[in-house]
């Protein structure tokens, strides 16, 4: 076999394991705009040719997906904010000041990579009860506001930053934090942008720790609603509108996806310049 | 103006000797104090969100695993290692431990094999490549939660999309969530199928970074392409498997939310999992005791096997005598 032929065989082959792997996603996208009927197997990946909305008009009407996303984008805005200042902080201390046991703290804050919130919840918990926040959106977001991924991130980045700059910056009379905020910032942008990614998909997709936080519906992020709008369904078999809601919480990361691809997996990607 | 730059704790410069300094040492100690102090400043709010959210708590729970909650408010009592004894005793956990271990190694090795396999077909930039990079991973960017509403109904019984399509090849169907012995298999399909395309973008990284002319420097020498996977790529790549396995095992024990959307631990403990134990305990049974010593058991357990995959794949003394 000529190797021009063995390729485009690959490719092939490829393309249906990737068309496969999608099968969720296609019976999703599928099943969110057929119209249900006595003779329609729910599960077919047959798409009915006359689409209609009339999943979503019910999935909106049996659950709060507006509250939902409102309560999600305050909760992934309002860590990322105060991420933003902690990190860039902390960053910056540990690429450029030098202080006694610097080496022994950055070591404490890499061992919350190890120590995720959701693996010490129950201590957790009681301190977000105790500080009188349970319940609320700012309990979801308190244990996230200091992110060691991120203060590891920050530091690789304005490390990489040559010292002249800053140095001529001092010079001017400039104090330590105009040096930051209008030297070493701007040019650690791209570490900011990739650190913010990763941060808003990671607490958009987060699901047990708002669980447990939670007391009321009022307060559900979109995965908790999701899952208890989904479990209500399931009772009554509705799957259509089960897919037209899970399509619901996809589509603005799918747009987002398709709109800055290149943007989103360069970021994954620099979570993993270790 | 010449010692502008002492008053930041930046400068290693020395400040400029300088008479104004001099007659007045009192505000030059003061600000020698400023500059000592200051990395403290800076790093105090992450500090404080991590000594309050991080070892706080691990301090906490290692305390209160000794204690038993006391009926009714009453104030809790010190029982020593008796929730330990009851952890270990309750054969829940005894599943859950086990059923991690299953769980952890089911899903990291084929999803890293799978991860790997994917990037090196996929390694080449061409149109097509990047489409299918992109469906790939976009799996690893949606919710866990909607994932597992998704393949919940993939797995239902008879109506769903497994058993449907099985019943038009002509084949039974299974329960798959239903069924202790397949539940279990369910739950890791839904983990590697969530998590390959995320891997594979870390080895398409690490491929892209091994220089191209070893590769064909090793094709002239008429390697196959198996003994260049062998001898080359896979020796160059061995910071990001580290690093892969590190985050699957990782996610494999931190991860839970499939379980909680689509089984619940069941049916009886086929699906229960080390965080859901805690959770489970704590949210449904109310017995924190018994939840925060099976969370010292979770953070040892991360400790030991960090710990042991840095000595194993760790930094080798023949690549830093390099």
């Amino acid at each position: 076999m000529m190797p021009h032929d063995r390729r485009r065989l690959v490719a092939l082959a490829l393309s249906s394991f990737v068309l496969l792997w999608s099968t969720p996603f296609l019976w999703m996208l599928i099943a969110a705009f057929r119209p249900s009927g006595d003779n329609v197997a729910i599960a077919s990946l047959w798409p009915a040719f006359e689409p209609t909305i009339k999943h979503f008009a019910s999935a909106l009407a049996a659950g709060d997906f507006g509250q939902w996303y409102l309560n999600t984008l305050l909760v992934v805005s309002g860590i990322l904010l105060v991420q933003l200042v902690t990190v860039s902080l902390a960053g910056y201390a540990f690429a450029r000041l030098s202080f006694r046991g610097r080496g022994t703290l950055f070591a404490l804050f890499l061992v919350q990579l190890l120590l995720l919130p959701p693996v010490l919840l129950v201590p957790n918990l009681q301190t977000i009860v105790n500080a009188g926040l349970y319940g609320s959106l700012a309990g979801m977001m308190a244990p996230y506001f200091a992110s060691a991924f991120g203060v590891f991130l920050m530091r690789q980045v304005f490390r990489s930053i040559p010292r002249e700059l800053e140095e001529a910056a001092l010079m001017d009379g400039a104090s330590w934090w105009q040096v930051l905020w209008h030297v070493l910032l701007p040019l650690a942008r791209p570490g900011l942008v990739a650190f913010s990614i990763v941060s808003i998909v990671f607490h958009w997709n987060e699901f047990l720790w708002p669980l447990v936080v939670v007391n009321s519906p009022q307060r559900y992020t979109l995965t908790v609603g999701l899952a208890s709008f989904a479990t209500g369904a399931e009772g009554g078999n509705e799957w259509g509108m089960i897919a037209a809601g899970t399509l619901l919480v996809i589509a603005p990361l799918f747009i987002a996806f398709v709109l800055c691809q290149r943007h989103i997996v360069n970021s994954f990607m620099f979570s993993g310049l270790k | 103006m010449n010692d502008v730059a002492s008053n930041h704790g930046i400068a290693r410069h020395p400040p400029a000797p300088s008479r104004a300094l001099a007659s007045a040492p009192h505000a030059r100690a003061l600000q020698e104090a400023a500059t000592r102090v200051r990395p403290y400043i800076v790093i105090a709010p992450a500090l404080f969100f991590l000594v309050t959210f991080t070892y706080f708590p691990l301090a906490k729970v290692i305390v209160g695993s000794l204690y038993q909650a006391g009926f009714a408010g009453a104030p809790a009592t010190f029982a020593g290692l008796a929730n330990y004894v009851t952890v270990f005793a309750d054969p829940s956990f005894h599943k859950a431990l086990v059923n991690n271990l299953v769980y952890s190694v089911a899903t990291v090795v084929p999803s890293i094999v799978l991860a790997l396999m994917l990037a090196l077909w996929l390694r080449r930039s061409t149109r097509i490549n990047h489409w299918l990079r992109a469906a790939l991973f976009f799996p690893s960017l949606v919710p866990m939660v909607a994932a597992a509403t998704l393949w919940s109904f993939l797995f239902m019984p008879q109506v769903g999309l497994i058993d449907y399509y099985l019943g038009r090849a002509g084949l039974p169907g299974v329960n798959w969530l239903g069924d202790s012995h397949w539940a279990m298999a369910a739950i890791v399909l839904v983990t590697v199928w969530k998590n390959a395309g995320y891997y594979m973008l870390f080895f398409l990284a690490g491929l892209a970074q091994i220089p191209s002319e070893l590769q064909e420097a090793a094709m002239l020498d008429g390697a196959s392409g198996w003994q260049r996977l062998r001898r080359i790529t896979l020796p160059l790549l061995r910071p990001t498997l580290l690093f892969v396995i590190v985050l699957a095992t990782l996610y494999s024990v931190t991860q839970v939310d499939q379980v909680i959307v689509m089984t619940q631990g069941g049916p009886s403990d086929a699906t229960n999992l080390l965080l859901y134990y805690v959770y489970e305990n704590a949210y449904q049974f109310g017995n924190t005791g018994r939840a925060m010593a099976a969370t010292v058991v979770i953070v040892a357990l991360l400790v030991l096997l960090m710990a042991f995959y840095f000595r194993v794949l760790g930094p080798r003394e023949d690549d830093a005598a390099r």
